[in-house]
């Protein structure tokens, strides 16, 4: 642990927090004006100059979630009064909702892909990082260099190579070839990342535990895993977000069931012109998850869970 | 508790050999030491008992059957650690209960074993606190706690007391001699600190380079070292080395230092040309009827006694002198040596020659 020597002025002080104040500002502006978006209505989303104060509607949400066709007043007669919020909302556009749009069933794919292959890649990871921190495997530093360098080229660059074997192997448009995809370009940065942290945790606590009269297992399940918790968790939330993320290869290689939502938001564009509130609405939603999942392992981002049970 | 035999045991990391056929026997109850400078091979000796490394060859006896090839959690031994290693992300109680947890032990029965071992040590008030708190000493209770709360067949403890501060050393040290006794356990220490070795154990190997030096009791070691490395590791200041040639036989009971006859313990082995003469300085005297001089070239006060460093034609020889000797530097002084105390060594194998005195000792081998 080091200390700086000299205490800080209240001049720096306050020259520090205006820096944070000002970055996380320029971070966050974006971020607010795609949820403010998604609550504007059309005309507002493309108003010149932008409009800041606004009436919030619920439109972006309802083109989104749902499939709407143009109507005459004949079918909007026929119709009958609105029945439901939404139904109101698409009738004063003069439309009228002909069913649920695929984003849910999208938006469920990110989830069980990203996830999915969230969860395949830790438990590689962890096996791998684990067998070349603690044991003497031949070839060791090739191997990791070799796992390193399936990392070197951008993954689209083998895209087709990847298209063919994946039709052939009927993988094309499922959930498991996508998780299966994810994971492989995955794993080489938590094999890396979980290795270097699972270096950091000394062997003693195995030896300790294997004296204890636990197997080689338990040690690595009950002693070595809670301590690598802080990295494991980190390396996930790395795994997530690309997964999460990934278009091209979704492009590529969905189109039905196992499309993800991120080829799935540009499509919004186009049905019924620019409908800029749905897109952002979509964006909006898609984010939750990946934000849940950080606050959810923010304990174990901080660092210190094994500060000072063995003294260096 | 058991007793543990090493016959021949070996090891190897690939090109580097750590230990070259070690052969001792540990007995049922002894506070045992493996002494040596770092890298000699005692720890990784330890290990090789402990089941954290295997060995290349040999055998270990733990209790009379061989356990060399079985993994450590089926060997029913303890092991400290120099760092403890505490399970950091378990309280006290929940680290000294971790080896009963293992075995299956019914919860009433670990809570209750728990509480009494934390009576022995002292520690009953700290045992719902985090380990990563806690001062050096109460860790080292900790994991003392957790070695004997299952009455294992031996203790392991690798240099147990390196990572406190020296003041602590002392009451620590005396704190796991009487724990040894009280449990009546097989205790196997490894130290680099041969004053830790002498003070605590019944017995000591010395290592060094991976090879067994000398195994036996303190006193004898101190004595009657088996090698020069021995008579230089041990003591402080270590054996004094005087470099001579000359030619003993069996039987000889004078050699000549400069030309100067001095006595020497009858010897049992012959030996011809570069000899060593070795002495502890607190059985040099000054005495200026001697023939054989040196001129003093330091002094070192140390309470009750002095260290005098003097200049001679074979070498540096340091005395350790009552205080109340008056001594001056640059000053010539005869010297006089306790015939029955001195050692000599072959210099190119660095042996000592056996002789009346050592021989039970170190035996006809």
């Amino acid at each position: 642990m080091s200390f700086s020597v000299t205490e800080p002025t209240k001049g720096t002080k306050w020259f520090a927090g205006f820096l944070v104040v000002a970055y996380a500002i320029i971070t966050l502006v974006p971020l607010l004006w795609i949820v403010a978006t998604g609550f504007k209505s059309p005309a507002d989303s493309i108003a010149y100059p932008p409009v800041v104060v606004f009436e919030p509607t619920l439109e972006g949400y309802v083109n989104l979630f749902t499939d709407r066709t143009r109507a005459t007043d004949d079918m909007l007669a026929e119709a009958g009064p609105p029945e439901t919020w939404y139904d109101e909302i698409a009738r004063e556009r003069g439309t009228i909702i002909t069913g649920p749009s695929r984003y849910g069933e999208r938006f469920l794919n990110s989830v069980i892909i990203g996830f999915g292959s969230t969860a395949l890649c830790m438990i590689l990871g962890t096996a791998a990082a684990y067998a070349f921190s603690r044991f003497r495997v031949p070839l060791k530093d090739d191997l990791l260099f070799f796992i390193l360098s399936t990392r070197m080229m951008p993954p689209i660059a083998v895209a087709i190579p990847i298209f063919l074997m994946f039709r052939n192997l009927g993988l094309n448009d499922t959930h498991l070839g996508m998780i299966l995809l994810y994971t492989a370009v995955n794993l080489s940065l938590s094999v890396w990342l979980l290795k270097g942290f699972i270096d950091e945790i000394p062997m003693e606590y195995e030896e300790a535990a294997l004296i204890d009269g636990y197997t080689r297992f338990q040690a690595f399940y009950k002693v070595v895993l809670p301590q690598a918790a802080t990295g494991i968790a980190s390396t996930a939330i790395f795994c997530l977000i690309f997964a999460w993320n990934e278009y091209a290869f979704a492009v590529l290689l969905t189109s039905g069931t196992a499309q993800t939502a991120p080829p799935f938001i540009p499509n919004i564009i186009g049905v019924n012109g620019k409908d800029w509130p749905a897109v952002a609405a979509g964006a909006t939603i898609f984010l939750v998850p990946v934000m849940v999942f950080t606050v959810l392992l923010r304990k174990h981002l901080l660092r210190g869970i094994t500060f000072g049970a063995v003294r260096k | 508790m058991a007793q543990i035999r090493i016959e021949n045991v070996r090891k190897e990391f690939g090109a580097f050999t750590a230990v070259q056929s070690s052969t001792f026997t540990i007995e049922d109850g002894e506070f045992f030491m493996l002494l040596g400078p770092s890298g000699c091979g005692k720890t990784t000796t330890l290990r090789m008992m402990a089941g954290l490394e295997l060995p290349t060859s040999g055998e270990i006896f733990i209790d009379g059957e061989e356990v060399g090839m079985k993994p450590a959690s089926q060997r029913d031994i303890a092991f400290v650690f120099q760092m403890f290693a505490l399970y950091p992300h378990m309280n006290v109680g929940k680290n000294i209960s971790y080896p009963l947890l293992s075995q299956g032990m019914p919860k009433a029965q670990v809570t209750k074993k728990v509480g009494e071992i934390a009576e022995i040590l002292g520690i009953t008030d700290i045992l719902k606190k985090s380990v990563g708190g806690l001062s050096g000493g109460d860790r080292q209770r900790v994991a003392l706690g957790r070695a004997i709360v299952r009455d294992p067949k031996a203790f392991f403890m690798d240099e147990p007391l390196g990572a406190l501060d020296a003041e602590f050393r002392e009451h620590m040290s005396e704190e796991l001699r009487a724990l040894h006794d009280r449990m009546n356990a097989t205790t196997v220490y490894v130290t680099h600190d041969q004053l830790e070795a002498m003070q605590m154990g019944d017995k000591i190997v010395v290592m060094n380079h991976g090879v067994v030096e000398q195994f036996g009791v303190p006193q004898d070691i101190y004595d009657w070292p088996a090698t020069k490395f021995v008579a230089q590791f041990i003591g402080s200041p270590p054996m004094n080395f005087l470099d001579f040639s000359g030619m003993v036989g069996t039987g000889t009971t004078e050699v000549r230092l400069d030309d100067i006859p001095v006595q020497i313990p009858e010897s049992r082995e012959g030996a011809n040309g570069r000899l060593t003469f070795g002495i502890r300085p607190e059985h040099v005297k000054l005495d200026d009827t001697s023939r054989y001089r040196g001129k003093v070239i330091a002094t070192e006060y140390l309470g009750t006694t002095q260290i005098v460093t003097l200049e001679t034609s074979n070498g540096l020889i340091k005395a350790r002198l009552s205080s109340a000797d008056k001594v001056r530097v640059d000053e010539t002084a005869g010297l006089t040596f306790d015939p029955r105390t001195i050692t000599l060594f072959n210099s190119e194998t660095g042996q000592a020659l056996r002789s009346a005195a050592n021989l039970e000792v170190l035996g006809n081998g």
